[in-house]
């Protein structure tokens, strides 16, 4: 199997997330990802995705993903043209708190932080870049 | 997702079938909140539940404190993958996960 590079843009609308997994899910299959770190891509697709959706502004986002057979790791890149916003400088989450004293907000880019390996980003231009790098075994 | 919903006495058992997700979470939010009047017995099942992201995390969040006011809620038959993911975000410490 070779090394893989693709593409999609959707409109930055939540119910194409669905599109957005699917597309995912369909290219890394043929790796073997194990079920955990399949889950776990999709998860960081929908708390990513959502994020540019809730709060961006911008229209489309990009994401291009690549897979590096060599190493069984996935890269997604996630690229949209909104507002500045850098997730990675948000605080974690006390995730030691009881319920009644827990924050509704902030759960998802924790969570993308802890089940990712490496997570990249920065502002070029007008665009907000987001590398995720995931081990596929 | 597919949500199926028992209510008998002050029992509510809620069965989930499918991805609890960004997209789908507003679903069971609205079949739950303003519901729970009188229930004092929450019951989730996972057994079908394929996914969940923060989006569902959070309405297991709210449900849980109504009912810690009210009564008890339990997490049924949950898979793996998806105990991970509460225990990563320490939801398995919030949640009661039968």
């Amino acid at each position: 199997m070779q090394d893989l590079r693709k593409t999609i843009t959707v409109d930055s609308k939540i119910e194409q997330v669905e599109k957005l997994t699917a597309f995912v899910e369909k290219a890394i299959e043929p790796y073997g990802p194990t079920a955990k770190a399949q889950m776990q891509i999709n998860v960081a697709v929908d708390e990513l995705f959502s994020n540019v959706v809730h709060y961006s502004g911008s229209d489309t986002m990009t994401l291009i993903l690549e897979v590096n057979q060599d190493i069984l790791t996935a890269t997604l890149t996630f690229i949209d043209e909104g507002v500045a916003y850098d997730p990675l400088g948000k605080m974690d989450p006390d995730v030691s708190l009881p319920a009644d004293e827990r924050e509704i907000g902030g759960l998802g880019i924790f969570l993308v932080k802890k089940t990712m390996d490496n997570l990249e980003y920065k502002r070029e231009g007008n665009r907000n870049i987001l590398k995720v790098i995931k081990k596929l075994s | 997702m597919l949500i199926e919903k028992k209510v008998e006495n002050a029992v509510m058992e809620i069965a989930l079938d499918g991805r609890l997700d960004t997209m789908t979470a507003p679903q069971l939010e609205t079949e739950i909140m303003g519901k729970l009047d009188g229930i004092t017995d929450l019951r989730f099942d996972f057994v079908k539940l394929t996914y969940i992201s923060s989006a569902g995390l959070r309405v297991l969040l709210t449900a849980q404190k109504i009912m810690n006011k009210q009564g008890r809620m339990i997490v049924q038959n949950v898979c793996p993958e998806i105990k991970d993911i509460l225990e990563v975000t320490g939801f398995s410490d919030i949640l009661t996960i039968v």
